[in-house]
């Protein structure tokens, strides 16, 4: 065994036993007389409870609800803040919300009790999409309106005076629809007791998380509860805080039953019934005085349910980075999450940034051709670099290497000579598109809400990580293994990192905003350090907390200051050809380059790469989520479809070696940003090809029909 | 009512006594203990529970146990066990094929399955051979390459 340093090739950690089938899901925990759960769920949208009448439940056979919260809980899940009720209770908001819990031994018979029990809802006209609730259709979801949270921010000069200059203005509004997960394993937990305390083995990206959530629905301390996370078959943010819509429901359970008690569910159930991307509308009105773009003036709405979760946040990661990743002299940006009777949206790789980074994508696109020049030099022109002022009145702290990543892909993929010969209408189009993703917690909240923590133990030569960040398919245990390794110079193989397990690790924090190798990373290069100094002194723990640098002041109130302190920058390409008869898109090159400050390990990275970029063409061109009167239309992997290995081409991938001064070996996050261009850039080719104009993803073929006739052709 | 169906499981005999339309994948986890295998979609589209049905890649989750009576079954924890096997999974792992790991065993037999029948497969016959089983972490390129690796490394393994 070698000592490791952090360019070597290696293997990750977790491949031979997921290869081998050995690794152990959700799904895959059994215990001695083990029941199965069963949600029941409301089949209205909106309405109050009139009568909810179970059959006569066998005998080993329970149905929980909110009368089971016991009087020191409350009927709550803690995410953000306590809105999302644990069990629907007088009413109900929106297809799906948990009514109650049938368990039992049997799951026939489980079947069997939900699908035989009568509820009554009194309906009452719900609102569905984002202009229901603008119109607030059906009467007020909140208090007077159906404004969940809104924001604005704004740089530059007095916007009418920007547009009173203008020689020319364009306004387009642009819309995004749903997006599901599909993370292949779907949603499911497993629950027990181990003396007096609750113990979950659950599929989860945030442990912590779960843990903060329920512990309040029976009125427990957070030691009381003990999660698990069990080994997590993808999670892309749908297992950010919807694990604890599974949890707080077989917490009560557990409370009452005080059996083990199991509950998975089928992937109809997933798909129907599990968080989802906020669906967007996104409206620009942009001026432009002697060729040049002078302001941008933007209402961005998102629709994100019936329950706030973390929309607000998702909100104001849409917002700042409305401006994509210019440089815009004048800038008004306001946002708007909106109360709906849909399934509640939440968090999904990307984390509102991909809608408005599609949208001020296409639409500087538009504006490009309309005043006759090549989008991407008109987009050249305007890159952020270090020292811009952002949206929020901060600056851009690090070096800035968008021209040269754009000359790796163009050069790569003929882009100029096929840009010029395809031209608008030939049926083959060549599309480019720039985005950029702020690493980590906006603002000041990696100071002011987690204060992340982490933890080294060293027994003998062995060293064990201890933090409560998860492995969820995107190499992480691997990536921190090997940081710890290399500077303690070591062997990878003497670097133990399990999953978390509450009542053992400190909390790191979330497994979300591409936060883990940036900032617990840094940590645990921090504890290496420390631990490497100290190596002689025998067994022994070092730990660390977060520091944020100085002198980036942030203020939550105004959302004024520096909201990331560091941004990881993409460039994509994607060429494509349109059959004119039935619409059918045929991609047949993808090229990208990413500054994600260094890679940790390349192979990751470029599984990563790989990855995000099939799911953003996924999302702009096959993946239809439809919602009719509050439910999802498509309820399978046969009608909701994603991209198989025939849909897309081998891609080429670039790197930029341009190292982040806080960042573990100079790495910043890169989870998220992989996902956010592609749609842009297949959309960019897609118009091209076909000689229109777009405002919508997803285009599947259908759509794109539509948008033909809309052009006249 | 109960049957007894008889088939053979990872090569060794077994018999099922029980409701014979349960389908295949329950019986295999649950009554056989292999967990290797994974239901994603339970519908036949993703193939995350596929298993090898005498030489043939099927999925597990639309087959009622009843219909494997006689055959030859042989699940992830059968092939880890052949050279084969301990050759995809090593390609798996050196080429960066596995993400969060739960398509992947069906991913292996698929692979199993291909180079049994061609052992030098062309990029294009790869993606076709692994189109009925859905990755949502890779993109796919890696498994790809980790499958032409295989081939590669294994080269009078699947000659043989």
């Amino acid at each position: 065994m070698a000592r490791i340093s952090i360019d070597d090739d290696v293997r990750r950690n977790d491949a031979i036993e997921k290869a081998s089938g050995l690794a152990r899901y959700a799904s895959d925990y059994f215990f001695p007389d083990m029941l199965y759960a069963r949600m029941l769920r409301s089949k209205a949208p909106r309405g109050k409870i009139r009568k909810i009448q179970t059959p006569v439940l066998p005998y080993g056979y329970y149905f929980i609800s909110a009368k089971d919260i016991p009087e020191n809980g409350r009927n709550a899940l803690h995410m953000i803040s306590e809105d999302w009720r644990c069990f629907a209770d007088g009413d109900v908001r929106y297809v799906g919300e948990t009514i109650g819990l049938f368990v039992g031994p049997e799951r026939s018979v489980l079947e069997s009790l939900e699908r035989n029990t009568y509820v009554e809802i009194e309906e009452e006209e719900p609102a569905i999409s984002i202009d229901d609730a603008i119109n607030v259709k059906g009467g007020p979801i909140l208090e007077k309106d159906d404004v969940f949270c809104q924001l604005y921010c704004q740089k530059g000069r007095d916007m009418d005076e920007v547009f009173g200059e203008a020689d020319k203005i364009i306004e387009e509004t642009f819309e995004t629809g749903f997006q599901e997960h599909v993370h292949l394993e779907t949603n499911g937990a497993v629950i027990t007791k181990e003396g007096e305390k609750y113990v979950l083995y659950i599929s989860c990206q945030c442990p912590f998380y779960v843990r903060k959530s329920i512990s309040i629905v029976i009125g427990a301390k957070d030691e009381d509860i003990v999660v698990r996370q069990s080994t997590t078959g993808g999670a892309f943010g749908g297992k950010e805080h919807f694990p604890d819509v599974l949890a707080g429901p077989l917490l009560v359970a557990e409370y009452v039953i005080g059996k083990p008690i199991k509950l998975i569910f089928d992937r109809r159930e997933d798909m129907l019934y599990s968080v989802k991307r906020h669906p967007s509308k996104i409206w620009y009105k942009s001026a432009i005085k002697d060729g040049k773009l002078t302001g941008v003036k933007g209402k961005i709405y998102y629709n994100a349910g019936a329950y706030l979760s973390s929309s607000y946040v998702v909100l104001q990661r849409g917002v700042f980075h409305a401006n994509g990743v210019y440089d815009i002299p004048s800038t008004y940006l306001e946002g708007f999450g909106m109360a709906t009777n849909t399934f509640p949206s939440c968090a999904f790789r990307g984390f509102g940034a991909p809608q408005t980074l599609f949208a001020i994508e296409m639409h500087l696109t538009h504006i490009a051709r309309r005043i006759g020049v090549d989008p991407v030099e008109f987009k050249r022109s305007m890159f952020l670099k270090k020292g811009s002022e952002t949206v929020t009145n901060g600056h851009i702290v690090e070096n800035v290497v968008l021209g040269s990543m754009l000359d790796d892909i163009a050069t790569a993929s003929d882009y100029w000579r096929k840009s010029r010969e395809y031209g608008y209408g030939s049926g083959r189009g060549i599309g480019m598109s720039f985005y950029n993703h702020g690493g980590a917690f906006t603002g000041n909240g990696e100071q002011a809400i987690i204060k992340a923590h982490a933890r080294l133990k060293k027994t003998g030569e062995r060293v064990t990580i201890e933090v409560g960040s998860t492995e969820m398919g995107q190499g992480f245990q691997t990536t921190l293994r090997k940081i710890a390794a290399a500077v303690l110079e070591i062997p990878m193989e003497n670097v133990d990192y399990p999953n978390p397990d509450t009542s053992v690790v400190p909390d790191s924090g979330p497994t979300a905003a591409s936060r883990s190798t940036m900032i617990v990373g840094r940590l645990i290069e921090r504890c290496a350090v420390e631990m490497k100094e100290r190596w002689g002194e025998g067994d022994f723990s070092v730990e660390k907390e977060y520091e944020h640098p100085d002198g980036h002041p942030w203020d939550q109130s105004t959302f004024r200051g520096d909201a990331y302190l560091g941004y990881g920058w993409g460039a994509c390409c994607v060429e494509l050809e349109v059959d004119k008869r039935t619409n059918e898109v045929k991609v047949v090159g993808i090229w990208s380059s990413h500054d994600i400050g260094k890679a940790i390990d390349e192979k990751i990275v470029h599984g990563q790469i790989n990855g995000g970029i099939i799911q953003s063409l996924g999302y702009a061109s096959m993946e239809k989520m439809e919602n009719k009167n509050g439910h999802f239309r498509q309820e399978s992997m046969s009608d909701y479809v994603i991209p198989t290995s025939m849909d897309f081409p081998k891609q080429e991938y670039f790197l930029e070696d341009n190292p982040y001064e806080w960042g573990p070996f100079g790495a910043k996050g890169m989870g998220e940003l992989v996902f956010n261009g592609a749609d842009a850039a297949y959309v960019d080719a897609l118009e091209r090809a076909l000689g229109v104009e777009t405002f919508k993803i997803p285009l599947p073929s259908e759509d794109i029909e539509e948008a033909l006739r809309k052009n006249g052709r | 009512m109960d049957a007894e169906i008889r088939f053979t499981l990872n090569g060794k005999s077994v018999i099922f006594i029980g409701n014979p339309l349960r389908r295949l994948v329950d019986v295999l986890r649950e009554d056989f203990g292999m967990l290797g295998v994974k239901e994603g979609c339970g519908e036949g589209e993703c193939g995350a529970c596929s298993v090898i049905k005498d030489g043939k890649l099927v999925t597990s989750c639309i087959i009622p146990v009843g219909s494997v009576d006689g055959s030859e079954i042989m699940t992830i924890e059968g092939l880890r066990e052949k050279e084969e096997g301990k050759c995809l999974i090593d390609a798996f792992a050196d080429g960066g094929a596995v993400q969060c790991g739960f398509c992947i065993p069906g991913m292996v037999l698929a692979s199993y399955v291909l180079l049994r029948s061609n052992p030098h497969p062309t990029e294009d016959e790869i993606r076709l051979a692994i189109s009925g089983n859905i990755c949502r972490c890779t993109g796919y390129d890696l498994i790809v390459e980790s499958i032409m690796l295989a081939a590669k490394r294994g080269e009078e393994l699947w000659t043989k």
